[in-house]
């Protein structure tokens, strides 16, 4: 498969007055042609920060990439001008974002906010724009598009903004769709829904997918591979199936244990004891350490080396060197009941 | 729309009467009348000139007979001038007045404004501050003061600008000047705090996202939606610049109405003292009117909510 997307060692900071946050340190993953990855993992893993330094949209100034290549086609984005990327945006890689009821401009019809992406882009005059934004409408499942296209974001109800939010980023034809927590902010009838919508399109365009998310559920939905962040880094990556059936990873056992399931005898919900590392000043070895129950002295020392498990699946622990002691992922962790 | 127009005009009217009640008998209680300082008059002539203007009935009959020609627009006639309707002062008055708070307005928005976008563009720069700084003095010092400064360095000292009177557009200048300096600042620092929120809503970051530039970003995007609440103080200001003509009219002589209305205080015109009054409210509760309206053009989740009711 050819690779679209090649992110390698990328490390983002925040220059913030109690000092620098090291919010990305060493992410490395690579997207294929109508591919779709989910990034998981807890709020501040850095999830938000890597899509955020694809697209060049970290915040000026206290934001920057401060080391690694972002290679997009061939090109890398990370040290591309301002004016390159405003070619890419949009047209290449678009974005959705998590709240659809703050990420449309209140003041502007849907219709104009649909169009601007096309005039930019493709030359489109304004009635083969306004034609092309009513289809897109049609497309997302908006009844009435000849008309909403005229309306204001007030009033459309959530799930319909997000639609509107999925026609704006697939306007036009972009490779790359990342879309950052796009159920998030929606009540659970109107997420499947959502997610139904971007994998039919999906499967109708060919676009490759990034999807943020800290919803394990969402990823099984939607993800061919996923990649579990943790304090900034990438701790696991493989497919759907190699996460969910046999996770390698502490931090990926207690994620899925996490995860409240219908047939569980316990009816307490797990939660992983600990809060993530301060990413100010990280920690030295294994950024899990601290909250892991398996965790041994080299782990806090030293940070482990991304180990192949298969062909796809890679975890960074200790506990798969040949030296540690054999650890068995708790029952808790076993998605229906798989070992 | 019309409904609620028509509804918010009746509302007009009956601010405006209670505003004529109230200064009427306000006014009944200032001390003196207006003939009983001038001591050229004999008994017998004070006694005709009370009559001829009615001051003799009692307090209630004036106020029913005031109220009943103001329905019918008639503000009456002036105690100074013998046989001037106070209808025709007011429009005398008017243009200098009106050209004056205009031009402040105009001049004083166009500039805040733009201090404003520069401040928030710049954020933390020495730009921002500079402008910031300059908006904190625009606020705290009083239109007069620059009034009183700008006379004396750039009227007197310099002789660029004629220090006061009506004569001509290089008139115009100083006092429109003086009078747009809180214009200025209340608008630059109002539109900076506003930029600033607006250009960290994920309504900007998504249409960065689209591949917008830039420029339309900023323009397009973000000034618009600050806007709104500009328009929503342009009528506070406008009516501050309406109250703060008066003291400038005088210090410039600018024969309008601020002038006339204070000259009206000292010598207890009575009916000039109430046109003036009256005029005013009426003036500020247009503008109130007009500001509501205007805010519905602009934010269009306000004109659905208009158009409802």
């Amino acid at each position: 498969m050819e690779k679209l997307l090649e992110l390698d060692n990328i490390h983002v900071s925040f220059q913030t007055y109690g000092g620098e946050v090291k919010a990305v340190r060493g992410v490395s993953f690579t997207l294929d042609k109508g591919e779709s990855l989910a990034i998981v993992g807890e709020s501040g893993s850095g999830k938000s920060v890597t899509s955020k330094s694809i697209m060049r949209l970290l915040p000026n100034k206290i934001g920057s990439i401060k080391q690694g290549s972002i290679k997009f086609q061939g090109k890398d984005l990370a040290k591309a001008s301002e004016r390159d990327m405003e070619k890419i945006r949009g047209a290449e890689i678009s974005m959705i974002f998590q709240d659809p009821m703050t990420s449309l401009n209140p003041t502007m019809t849907i219709g104009k906010q649909i169009m601007e992406g096309l005039r930019k882009h493709q030359n489109m005059s304004k009635s083969e724009a306004k034609e092309r934004a009513v289809n897109l409408l049609k497309l997302v499942g908006i009844p009435n598009p000849e008309l909403r296209v005229d309306e204001y974001p007030h009033q459309f109800s959530g799930g319909m903004r997000q639609r509107v939010v999925i026609a704006i980023a697939l306007s036009c034809n972009p490779k790359v769709l990342i879309a950052d927590e796009p159920t998030t902010a929606l009540d659970v009838t109107i997420q499947a829904q959502i997610l139904d919508l971007m994998r039919d399109l999906q499967d109708k365009t060919g676009t490759a997918i990034i999807l943020i998310t800290h919803d394990l559920g969402v990823v099984a939905n939607l993800a061919q591979r996923v990649a579990v962040m943790y304090g900034g880094m990438i701790v696991e990556t493989g497919t759907v199936d190699e996460i969910f059936y046999k996770p390698k990873h502490p931090y990926t056992w207690g994620l899925l244990a996490s995860m409240p399931k219908l047939n569980a005898e316990s009816k307490e919900l797990l939660a992983i004891p600990g809060t993530p590392p301060d990413l100010m000043n990280p920690p030295k070895g294994c950024p899990f350490a601290a909250r892991c129950p398996y965790a041994m002295e080299v782990c806090l020392e030293n940070m482990p080396e991304a180990t192949d498990v298969s062909s796809s699946h890679k975890a960074a622990c200790w506990l798969l060197d040949e030296r540690a002691p054999k650890v068995e992922p708790p029952e808790e962790a076993l998605v229906g009941g798989a070992r | 729309m019309l409904r609620y127009i028509t509804q918010r005009i009746l509302y007009m009217l009956l601010t405006l009467l209670v505003i004529a009640t109230i200064t009427f008998f306000l006014m009944k209680l200032l001390p003196g009348s207006p003939f009983n300082n001038q001591d050229k008059l004999t008994e017998t002539q004070r006694y005709a000139l009370n009559e001829k203007y009615g001051l003799n009935d009692p307090v209630p009959v004036q106020y029913i007979n005031y109220i009943t020609k103001l329905a019918q627009g008639d503000l009456g006639y002036t105690f100074q001038f013998d046989g001037r309707t106070v209808n025709s002062l007011i429009v005398n008055g008017m243009g200098p007045s009106a050209t004056v708070g205009f031009e402040a307005l105009l001049f004083g928005t166009i500039v805040g404004l733009l201090l404003g976008i520069l401040a928030a563009l710049r954020h933390n720069t020495f730009l921002d501050y500079g402008a910031m700084v300059i908006a904190v003095f625009g606020i705290a010092i009083p239109s007069f003061v620059f009034a009183g400064l700008l006379q004396y360095y750039i009227g007197v000292k310099l002789e660029w600008l004629p220090v006061a009177f009506w004569n001509g557009p290089e008139y115009h200048i100083l006092p429109a000047f003086s009078l747009s300096v809180g214009v200025i600042a209340t608008v630059a620092r109002f539109m900076r705090t506003e930029m600033l929120e607006i250009l960290g809503t994920d309504y900007i970051l998504m249409a960065r996202s689209k591949g917008v530039s830039k420029s339309s970003v900023i323009f397009k995007h973000s000034v618009r939606n600050s806007l709104i609440p500009i328009v929503t103080i342009l009528g506070p200001m406008a009516i501050g610049l309406i109250t703060g003509s008066l003291v400038i009219e005088n210090i410039f002589a600018i024969p309008g109405i601020g002038e006339q209305f204070v000259k009206a205080i000292q010598v207890n015109d009575y009916p000039v003292i109430m046109g003036t009054t009256i005029f005013y409210s009426f003036l500020i509760v247009a503008i109130i009117l007009i500001v509501d309206i205007l805010y519905g053009i602009i934010d269009p989740r306000i004109r659905v909510a208009g158009g409802k009711s």
